[in-house]
Protein backbone atom coordinates (compact mmCIF):
# COMPACT_ATOMS: atom_id res chain seq x y z
CA UNK A 1 0.00 0.00 0.00
CA UNK A 2 2.96 2.09 0.79
CA UNK A 3 4.69 4.00 -2.09
CA UNK A 4 8.01 3.42 -3.11
CA UNK A 5 10.53 5.09 -1.77
CA UNK A 6 11.59 6.86 -4.84
CA UNK A 7 8.62 9.59 -5.34
CA UNK A 8 8.41 11.67 -2.33
CA UNK A 9 4.24 10.64 -1.55
CA UNK A 10 1.91 12.41 0.09
CA UNK A 11 1.61 9.37 2.62
CA UNK A 12 5.17 8.61 2.98
CA UNK A 13 4.42 12.52 4.68
CA UNK A 14 2.10 10.87 6.74
CA UNK A 15 3.01 7.49 7.04
CA UNK A 16 6.82 7.63 6.93
CA UNK A 17 8.01 4.61 5.88
CA UNK A 18 11.37 4.60 4.37
CA UNK A 19 14.59 4.20 6.48
CA UNK A 20 15.05 7.98 6.62
CA UNK A 21 11.64 9.18 8.25
CA UNK A 22 11.79 6.23 10.53
CA UNK A 23 15.21 7.42 12.03
CA UNK A 24 13.52 10.88 12.16
CA UNK A 25 10.82 9.31 14.23
CA UNK A 26 10.76 8.81 18.14
CA UNK A 27 12.79 5.54 18.50
CA UNK A 28 10.83 4.75 21.99
CA UNK A 29 7.51 4.75 20.42
CA UNK A 30 6.57 7.68 21.99
CA UNK A 31 5.04 10.29 20.56
CA UNK A 32 7.32 13.09 19.10
CA UNK A 33 6.45 16.35 19.16
CA UNK A 34 8.17 19.15 16.53
CA UNK A 35 7.22 22.45 17.57
CA UNK A 36 8.75 25.82 18.81
CA UNK A 37 9.74 25.84 22.56
CA UNK A 38 6.23 27.44 23.86
CA UNK A 39 2.67 26.67 24.28
CA UNK A 40 1.25 28.22 20.93
CA UNK A 41 -1.21 25.51 19.21
CA UNK A 42 0.73 22.65 20.77
CA UNK A 43 0.02 23.68 24.41
CA UNK A 44 -3.56 21.51 24.04
CA UNK A 45 -1.68 18.58 22.21
CA UNK A 46 0.89 18.17 25.63
CA UNK A 47 -2.04 19.05 28.19
CA UNK A 48 -4.51 15.97 26.14
CA UNK A 49 -1.31 13.49 26.28
CA UNK A 50 0.01 14.60 29.50
CA UNK A 51 -3.70 13.83 31.38
CA UNK A 52 -3.95 10.58 29.52
CA UNK A 53 -0.66 9.46 30.88
CA UNK A 54 1.22 9.37 28.15
CA UNK A 55 4.56 10.15 28.45
CA UNK A 56 6.18 12.03 25.06
CA UNK A 57 9.61 13.53 23.33
CA UNK A 58 9.86 17.28 21.75
CA UNK A 59 11.54 18.43 18.96
CA UNK A 60 12.00 21.97 19.74
CA UNK A 61 11.91 24.67 16.60
CA UNK A 62 15.04 27.04 17.05
CA UNK A 63 16.06 28.50 13.53
CA UNK A 64 14.33 28.63 10.36
CA UNK A 65 16.98 26.56 8.87
CA UNK A 66 15.27 23.98 10.92
CA UNK A 67 12.17 24.58 9.83
CA UNK A 68 12.74 24.63 6.16
CA UNK A 69 14.57 21.43 6.44
CA UNK A 70 11.29 19.96 7.87
CA UNK A 71 9.23 21.42 4.53
CA UNK A 72 12.08 20.20 2.36
CA UNK A 73 12.61 16.41 3.72
CA UNK A 74 8.24 16.28 3.29
CA UNK A 75 7.20 15.90 7.29
CA UNK A 76 4.92 18.79 7.05
CA UNK A 77 1.89 17.80 5.56
CA UNK A 78 0.67 21.29 4.54
CA UNK A 79 4.15 23.10 5.55
CA UNK A 80 2.75 24.03 9.21
CA UNK A 81 3.51 22.69 12.52
CA UNK A 82 2.65 21.44 15.04
CA UNK A 83 4.00 18.10 13.91
CA UNK A 84 3.08 15.21 15.97
CA UNK A 85 4.72 11.99 15.24
CA UNK A 86 2.85 8.97 16.64
CA UNK A 87 1.68 5.72 15.75
CA UNK A 88 4.05 5.47 12.41
CA UNK A 89 2.04 8.78 11.46
CA UNK A 90 3.06 12.46 10.68
CA UNK A 91 -0.38 14.13 12.02
CA UNK A 92 -0.45 17.54 11.19
CA UNK A 93 -3.66 19.92 12.61
CA UNK A 94 -4.01 20.44 15.81
CA UNK A 95 -7.64 19.47 16.06
CA UNK A 96 -6.77 16.56 14.19
CA UNK A 97 -3.92 15.48 16.39
CA UNK A 98 -6.38 16.23 19.87
CA UNK A 99 -9.32 13.70 18.41
CA UNK A 100 -6.65 10.93 17.13
CA UNK A 101 -5.07 11.03 21.02
CA UNK A 102 -8.71 11.24 22.54
CA UNK A 103 -10.05 8.73 20.36
CA UNK A 104 -6.91 6.66 21.20
CA UNK A 105 -7.21 6.88 24.93
CA UNK A 106 -10.95 6.76 26.00
CA UNK A 107 -11.18 10.51 26.22
CA UNK A 108 -13.67 10.75 23.62
CA UNK A 109 -17.40 9.68 25.67
CA UNK A 110 -18.98 6.94 24.57
CA UNK A 111 -21.20 6.92 21.35
CA UNK A 112 -21.70 9.51 18.75
CA UNK A 113 -23.79 12.40 21.28
CA UNK A 114 -21.57 12.57 23.90
CA UNK A 115 -18.78 12.96 21.06
CA UNK A 116 -21.01 15.39 19.47
CA UNK A 117 -21.05 17.22 22.88
CA UNK A 118 -17.05 16.92 23.54
CA UNK A 119 -16.67 18.45 20.04
CA UNK A 120 -18.94 21.50 21.04
CA UNK A 121 -17.33 21.93 24.05
CA UNK A 122 -13.94 22.10 22.44
CA UNK A 123 -14.81 24.25 20.15
CA UNK A 124 -16.00 26.88 22.36
CA UNK A 125 -12.61 26.54 24.86
CA UNK A 126 -10.59 26.33 21.28
CA UNK A 127 -12.39 29.66 20.33
CA UNK A 128 -11.48 31.65 24.05
CA UNK A 129 -7.68 29.92 23.91
CA UNK A 130 -7.36 30.86 20.59
CA UNK A 131 -7.71 34.74 21.43
CA UNK A 132 -5.00 34.60 24.32
CA UNK A 133 -2.77 32.39 22.25
CA UNK A 134 -2.42 35.04 19.23
CA UNK A 135 -2.69 38.13 21.61
CA UNK A 136 1.17 37.92 21.77
CA UNK A 137 1.37 38.37 18.12
CA UNK A 138 -0.76 41.38 17.46
CA UNK A 139 0.58 45.42 17.46
CA UNK A 140 0.77 46.46 21.80
CA UNK A 141 -2.42 48.68 21.20
CA UNK A 142 -4.45 46.10 19.66
CA UNK A 143 -3.06 43.81 23.11
CA UNK A 144 -4.65 46.41 24.79
CA UNK A 145 -7.76 46.58 23.71
CA UNK A 146 -8.16 42.48 22.84
CA UNK A 147 -7.37 41.94 26.50
CA UNK A 148 -10.28 43.31 28.11
CA UNK A 149 -12.41 42.16 25.26
CA UNK A 150 -11.16 38.56 25.80
CA UNK A 151 -12.11 38.64 29.78
CA UNK A 152 -15.62 39.95 28.62
CA UNK A 153 -16.07 37.17 26.48
CA UNK A 154 -14.74 34.33 29.18
CA UNK A 155 -17.25 35.99 31.56
CA UNK A 156 -20.13 36.40 29.16
CA UNK A 157 -19.73 33.79 26.96
CA UNK A 158 -17.99 30.76 27.66
CA UNK A 159 -17.91 30.38 30.89
CA UNK A 160 -21.70 30.56 31.46
CA UNK A 161 -21.97 28.04 28.60
CA UNK A 162 -20.02 25.84 30.78
CA UNK A 163 -21.07 26.70 34.26
CA UNK A 164 -24.79 25.50 33.08
CA UNK A 165 -23.35 22.47 31.00
CA UNK A 166 -22.10 21.32 34.35
CA UNK A 167 -25.17 22.30 36.43
CA UNK A 168 -27.38 20.35 33.97
CA UNK A 169 -25.37 17.19 33.80
CA UNK A 170 -24.67 17.04 37.39
CA UNK A 171 -21.95 15.20 37.29
CA UNK A 172 -18.20 15.76 37.77
CA UNK A 173 -17.29 15.77 34.41
CA UNK A 174 -19.00 17.75 30.92
CA UNK A 175 -19.69 14.67 29.53
CA UNK A 176 -20.62 11.35 30.78
CA UNK A 177 -19.46 10.25 33.77
CA UNK A 178 -15.23 10.11 33.41
CA UNK A 179 -12.97 12.47 32.08
CA UNK A 180 -13.15 13.24 28.72
CA UNK A 181 -11.01 15.63 26.25
CA UNK A 182 -13.85 18.43 26.82
CA UNK A 183 -12.43 18.75 31.02
CA UNK A 184 -9.08 18.70 30.02
CA UNK A 185 -9.26 21.63 27.38
CA UNK A 186 -11.53 23.11 30.13
CA UNK A 187 -9.58 23.48 32.52
CA UNK A 188 -6.41 24.68 30.12
CA UNK A 189 -9.06 27.24 29.07
CA UNK A 190 -9.90 28.47 33.15
CA UNK A 191 -5.99 28.48 33.72
CA UNK A 192 -5.24 30.47 30.36
CA UNK A 193 -7.79 33.20 30.97
CA UNK A 194 -7.01 32.97 35.33
CA UNK A 195 -3.23 33.96 34.40
CA UNK A 196 -4.67 37.19 32.58
CA UNK A 197 -7.30 37.70 35.07
CA UNK A 198 -6.84 35.86 38.44
CA UNK A 199 -10.74 36.12 39.51
CA UNK A 200 -12.17 35.45 36.50
CA UNK A 201 -13.94 32.33 37.81
CA UNK A 202 -15.76 34.56 41.43
CA UNK A 203 -18.99 34.16 39.36
CA UNK A 204 -18.95 30.31 38.55
CA UNK A 205 -19.06 28.43 41.64
CA UNK A 206 -19.22 24.85 39.76
CA UNK A 207 -16.35 25.82 37.61
CA UNK A 208 -14.06 26.50 40.63
CA UNK A 209 -15.23 23.27 42.27
CA UNK A 210 -14.60 21.37 38.24
CA UNK A 211 -10.61 23.46 38.10
CA UNK A 212 -9.86 21.88 41.76
CA UNK A 213 -11.50 18.23 41.52
CA UNK A 214 -9.84 18.39 37.77
CA UNK A 215 -6.48 19.31 38.90
CA UNK A 216 -6.13 17.06 41.48
CA UNK A 217 -6.60 14.19 39.56
CA UNK A 218 -3.08 12.39 39.32
CA UNK A 219 -2.55 12.93 36.02
CA UNK A 220 -3.31 16.68 35.59
CA UNK A 221 -2.21 16.97 39.20
CA UNK A 222 1.95 15.90 37.87
CA UNK A 223 1.36 17.85 34.47
CA UNK A 224 1.00 20.83 36.95
CA UNK A 225 3.60 20.57 38.86
CA UNK A 226 7.18 22.45 38.05
CA UNK A 227 9.44 20.24 35.84
CA UNK A 228 6.67 18.97 33.63
CA UNK A 229 6.63 19.73 29.92
CA UNK A 230 3.79 22.16 30.34
CA UNK A 231 5.05 25.42 29.08
CA UNK A 232 5.19 28.74 30.18
CA UNK A 233 3.63 32.06 29.10
CA UNK A 234 5.24 33.23 25.99
CA UNK A 235 7.35 36.00 26.72
CA UNK A 236 8.84 38.50 23.74
CA UNK A 237 11.70 36.11 23.18
CA UNK A 238 9.69 33.51 22.56
CA UNK A 239 7.94 36.04 20.08
CA UNK A 240 10.82 36.88 18.48
CA UNK A 241 11.52 32.91 17.80
CA UNK A 242 8.35 31.92 16.52
CA UNK A 243 8.54 35.66 13.99
CA UNK A 244 11.87 34.66 12.73
CA UNK A 245 11.07 31.47 12.11
CA UNK A 246 8.23 31.73 10.34
CA UNK A 247 9.33 34.77 8.53
CA UNK A 248 6.23 36.53 9.37
CA UNK A 249 5.76 40.31 9.92
CA UNK B 1 -51.69 -10.94 25.05
CA UNK B 2 -48.72 -9.51 26.45
CA UNK B 3 -48.28 -5.37 26.98
CA UNK B 4 -46.94 -3.66 24.15
CA UNK B 5 -43.34 -2.47 25.58
CA UNK B 6 -42.87 1.01 25.11
CA UNK B 7 -41.13 3.32 27.01
CA UNK B 8 -42.96 6.46 26.10
CA UNK B 9 -46.20 7.75 26.58
CA UNK B 10 -47.91 8.90 23.36
CA UNK B 11 -47.05 12.09 23.65
CA UNK B 12 -43.52 11.97 23.96
CA UNK B 13 -43.72 9.56 20.76
CA UNK B 14 -45.26 12.45 18.81
CA UNK B 15 -42.68 14.75 20.20
CA UNK B 16 -39.52 12.16 19.31
CA UNK B 17 -40.94 11.39 15.76
CA UNK B 18 -40.85 14.95 15.58
CA UNK B 19 -37.61 14.91 16.79
CA UNK B 20 -36.45 11.97 14.10
CA UNK B 21 -37.70 14.41 11.78
CA UNK B 22 -35.47 16.66 9.23
CA UNK B 23 -32.33 18.79 10.90
CA UNK B 24 -33.16 22.39 11.03
CA UNK B 25 -30.48 24.87 10.07
CA UNK B 26 -30.69 28.51 11.34
CA UNK B 27 -28.59 30.36 9.83
CA UNK B 28 -28.36 33.65 7.72
CA UNK B 29 -29.43 33.04 3.73
CA UNK B 30 -26.09 32.56 2.11
CA UNK B 31 -23.10 30.18 2.48
CA UNK B 32 -20.91 31.47 5.92
CA UNK B 33 -19.99 28.79 7.74
CA UNK B 34 -23.18 26.85 7.82
CA UNK B 35 -22.34 25.82 3.22
CA UNK B 36 -20.51 23.16 4.53
CA UNK B 37 -23.01 22.05 6.69
CA UNK B 38 -25.48 21.90 3.56
CA UNK B 39 -22.83 20.70 1.52
CA UNK B 40 -22.60 17.57 3.91
CA UNK B 41 -25.97 16.92 4.67
CA UNK B 42 -26.75 17.07 0.62
CA UNK B 43 -24.05 14.86 -0.25
CA UNK B 44 -25.04 12.06 2.63
CA UNK B 45 -28.30 12.43 0.98
CA UNK B 46 -30.40 13.65 4.13
CA UNK B 47 -33.54 16.19 3.20
CA UNK B 48 -32.97 19.43 5.91
CA UNK B 49 -34.87 22.99 6.05
CA UNK B 50 -33.64 25.78 7.04
CA UNK B 51 -34.76 29.21 9.01
CA UNK B 52 -32.83 32.49 7.71
CA UNK B 53 -32.20 35.12 9.98
CA UNK B 54 -33.02 38.25 8.58
CA UNK B 55 -33.90 40.30 11.33
CA UNK B 56 -32.06 41.26 14.97
CA UNK B 57 -35.19 40.32 16.80
CA UNK B 58 -35.31 36.65 15.49
CA UNK B 59 -31.51 36.42 16.72
CA UNK B 60 -32.32 37.85 20.24
CA UNK B 61 -35.11 35.59 20.82
CA UNK B 62 -32.94 33.07 19.91
CA UNK B 63 -30.45 33.78 22.42
CA UNK B 64 -33.23 33.96 25.27
CA UNK B 65 -34.90 30.91 24.25
CA UNK B 66 -31.63 29.72 25.04
CA UNK B 67 -30.92 27.85 22.08
CA UNK B 68 -27.38 28.71 21.27
CA UNK B 69 -24.73 27.85 23.35
CA UNK B 70 -22.27 30.38 22.62
CA UNK B 71 -24.66 32.71 21.27
CA UNK B 72 -23.52 31.78 18.11
CA UNK B 73 -24.67 30.71 14.74
CA UNK B 74 -24.45 28.01 12.64
CA UNK B 75 -27.09 26.39 14.43
CA UNK B 76 -28.54 23.07 13.52
CA UNK B 77 -31.41 21.24 15.52
CA UNK B 78 -30.60 17.27 14.82
CA UNK B 79 -31.59 14.60 16.53
CA UNK B 80 -32.77 16.45 19.66
CA UNK B 81 -29.76 18.38 20.01
CA UNK B 82 -29.69 21.72 19.26
CA UNK B 83 -25.72 21.66 17.88
CA UNK B 84 -23.52 24.59 17.52
CA UNK B 85 -19.98 24.65 16.03
CA UNK B 86 -19.56 24.19 12.69
CA UNK B 87 -16.93 21.35 13.42
CA UNK B 88 -18.92 19.63 15.69
CA UNK B 89 -22.24 19.64 13.57
CA UNK B 90 -19.72 17.71 10.88
CA UNK B 91 -18.25 15.29 12.46
CA UNK B 92 -21.59 14.77 13.50
CA UNK B 93 -23.13 14.85 10.27
CA UNK B 94 -20.05 12.53 8.90
CA UNK B 95 -19.76 10.14 11.50
CA UNK B 96 -24.17 9.37 11.82
CA UNK B 97 -23.94 8.86 7.64
CA UNK B 98 -21.04 6.45 7.43
CA UNK B 99 -18.98 9.36 6.04
CA UNK B 100 -16.10 9.54 8.84
CA UNK B 101 -13.88 6.16 7.54
CA UNK B 102 -13.90 2.81 9.39
CA UNK B 103 -11.37 3.37 12.23
CA UNK B 104 -9.40 5.76 13.89
CA UNK B 105 -6.61 5.86 11.23
CA UNK B 106 -8.87 6.89 8.53
CA UNK B 107 -10.52 9.47 10.88
CA UNK B 108 -7.19 10.91 11.34
CA UNK B 109 -6.65 11.02 7.44
CA UNK B 110 -10.16 12.64 7.14
CA UNK B 111 -9.56 15.25 10.08
CA UNK B 112 -6.15 16.16 8.39
CA UNK B 113 -7.49 16.99 4.93
CA UNK B 114 -10.99 18.70 6.21
CA UNK B 115 -8.56 20.71 8.74
CA UNK B 116 -6.81 21.86 5.07
CA UNK B 117 -9.66 22.68 2.98
CA UNK B 118 -11.28 24.69 6.17
CA UNK B 119 -7.83 26.36 6.54
CA UNK B 120 -8.48 26.78 2.60
CA UNK B 121 -11.90 27.51 2.56
CA UNK B 122 -11.69 30.17 5.43
CA UNK B 123 -9.39 32.86 3.25
CA UNK B 124 -12.26 32.69 0.81
CA UNK B 125 -15.26 33.10 3.50
CA UNK B 126 -13.87 36.21 4.76
CA UNK B 127 -12.87 37.58 0.95
CA UNK B 128 -16.24 39.70 0.38
CA UNK B 129 -15.82 41.83 3.78
CA UNK B 130 -12.54 43.35 2.42
CA UNK B 131 -12.01 46.84 0.72
CA UNK B 132 -11.25 46.46 -3.38
CA UNK B 133 -7.43 46.72 -2.06
CA UNK B 134 -7.59 44.31 0.51
CA UNK B 135 -9.95 41.88 -1.77
CA UNK B 136 -6.87 42.22 -4.33
CA UNK B 137 -4.24 40.84 -2.06
CA UNK B 138 -6.31 38.17 -0.68
CA UNK B 139 -6.85 36.66 -4.23
CA UNK B 140 -3.45 36.35 -4.31
CA UNK B 141 -2.82 34.41 -1.29
CA UNK B 142 -5.71 32.56 -2.16
CA UNK B 143 -4.08 31.48 -5.80
CA UNK B 144 -1.24 30.84 -3.95
CA UNK B 145 -1.70 28.55 -1.09
CA UNK B 146 -4.34 26.38 -3.16
CA UNK B 147 -1.70 25.97 -5.72
CA UNK B 148 1.73 25.88 -3.53
CA UNK B 149 0.14 24.68 0.01
CA UNK B 150 -3.35 22.42 -0.75
CA UNK B 151 -4.19 21.63 -3.90
CA UNK B 152 -0.77 19.80 -4.59
CA UNK B 153 -1.12 17.87 -1.38
CA UNK B 154 -5.13 16.68 -2.36
CA UNK B 155 -3.58 15.83 -6.17
CA UNK B 156 -0.67 13.69 -4.18
CA UNK B 157 -2.78 12.12 -1.60
CA UNK B 158 -5.09 11.03 -4.80
CA UNK B 159 -2.29 9.54 -6.55
CA UNK B 160 -0.69 7.91 -4.16
CA UNK B 161 -3.47 6.43 -2.77
CA UNK B 162 -4.61 5.02 -6.00
CA UNK B 163 -8.64 4.80 -5.08
CA UNK B 164 -11.21 7.32 -6.36
CA UNK B 165 -11.65 8.74 -2.93
CA UNK B 166 -9.05 10.68 -0.50
CA UNK B 167 -9.41 7.90 2.27
CA UNK B 168 -10.71 4.60 2.05
CA UNK B 169 -12.31 3.19 -0.57
CA UNK B 170 -15.75 5.16 -0.20
CA UNK B 171 -16.87 8.70 -0.25
CA UNK B 172 -15.93 10.08 3.10
CA UNK B 173 -16.24 14.08 4.89
CA UNK B 174 -13.19 14.85 3.54
CA UNK B 175 -14.51 14.22 -0.49
CA UNK B 176 -17.08 16.23 -0.38
CA UNK B 177 -14.94 18.98 1.45
CA UNK B 178 -12.38 19.33 -1.12
CA UNK B 179 -15.25 19.45 -3.82
CA UNK B 180 -16.71 22.48 -2.28
CA UNK B 181 -13.09 24.38 -1.79
CA UNK B 182 -12.44 23.30 -5.21
CA UNK B 183 -15.57 24.88 -6.80
CA UNK B 184 -15.22 27.72 -4.12
CA UNK B 185 -11.82 28.40 -5.51
CA UNK B 186 -12.60 27.83 -9.31
CA UNK B 187 -15.24 30.77 -8.66
CA UNK B 188 -12.14 33.14 -7.99
CA UNK B 189 -9.61 31.76 -10.30
CA UNK B 190 -11.19 29.83 -13.00
CA UNK B 191 -7.77 27.89 -14.20
CA UNK B 192 -7.00 26.64 -10.46
CA UNK B 193 -6.97 23.18 -11.39
CA UNK B 194 -5.00 23.41 -14.45
CA UNK B 195 -1.70 21.90 -13.32
CA UNK B 196 -3.36 19.16 -11.28
CA UNK B 197 -4.97 16.34 -13.57
CA UNK B 198 -5.90 13.97 -10.91
CA UNK B 199 -7.84 16.96 -8.95
CA UNK B 200 -9.69 17.75 -12.54
CA UNK B 201 -10.80 13.99 -12.66
CA UNK B 202 -11.90 13.95 -8.99
CA UNK B 203 -13.73 17.08 -9.47
CA UNK B 204 -15.94 15.47 -12.28
CA UNK B 205 -16.47 12.16 -10.74
CA UNK B 206 -17.63 14.00 -7.47
CA UNK B 207 -19.77 15.69 -8.92
CA UNK B 208 -21.52 13.05 -10.97
CA UNK B 209 -21.76 11.32 -7.70
CA UNK B 210 -26.30 11.57 -7.83
CA UNK B 211 -26.87 13.02 -4.34
CA UNK B 212 -24.01 16.03 -5.35
CA UNK B 213 -24.85 16.29 -8.77
CA UNK B 214 -28.91 16.84 -7.50
CA UNK B 215 -27.09 19.57 -4.61
CA UNK B 216 -25.51 21.30 -7.71
CA UNK B 217 -28.61 21.61 -9.75
CA UNK B 218 -30.19 25.21 -9.44
CA UNK B 219 -33.39 25.25 -7.24
CA UNK B 220 -31.11 23.27 -4.65
CA UNK B 221 -30.38 24.96 -0.98
CA UNK B 222 -27.10 25.71 -2.04
CA UNK B 223 -26.56 29.12 -1.82
CA UNK B 224 -24.63 31.08 -4.07
CA UNK B 225 -21.36 33.48 -3.17
CA UNK B 226 -21.69 36.63 -0.85
CA UNK B 227 -23.18 39.64 -2.25
CA UNK B 228 -23.74 43.08 -0.56
CA UNK B 229 -27.28 42.08 0.55
CA UNK B 230 -25.68 39.44 2.45
CA UNK B 231 -23.19 41.49 4.31
CA UNK B 232 -25.75 44.02 5.28
CA UNK B 233 -28.47 41.55 6.69
CA UNK B 234 -25.31 40.03 8.71
CA UNK B 235 -24.24 43.48 10.35
CA UNK B 236 -27.97 44.82 11.19
CA UNK B 237 -28.46 41.05 12.79
CA UNK B 238 -25.58 40.82 14.83
CA UNK B 239 -25.09 44.99 15.27
CA UNK B 240 -22.05 45.47 13.66
CA UNK B 241 -21.69 49.02 11.95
Amino acid sequence: MLQGTHTPGVLRKVFGGTHRNLKRGSMSGKPKLTYFNGRGRMESIRWLLAAAGVEFEEDFLETREQYLKLIQDGHLLFDQVPLVEIDGMKMVQTKAILSYIAGKHNLYGKGLKERAFIDTYVEGTTDLMQMILTLPFSPPEAKKKNLPLIIEKAKNRYFPAYEKALKQHGQGFLVGNQLSWADVHLLEAILMVEEKEPTVLSEFPLLQGFKTRISNMPTIKKFLQPGSQRKPQPDDKYVATVMKILKEG
Amino acid sequence: MPKVCCCLSSSQAIRSSLMAGKPKLYYFNGRGRMESVRWLLAAAGIEFVEEFLETREQYEKLLQDGALLFQQVPMVEIDGMKMVQTRAILGYIAAKHNLYGKNLKERALIDMYVEGTRDLMDLIRVHHKFSPEEQEKNLALINERATARYFPVYEKVLKDHGTEFLVGNQLTWADVQLIEAILMVEEKVSTILSKFPLLQDFKTRICNIPTIKKFLQPGSQRKPPPDESYVVTANRVFNRK
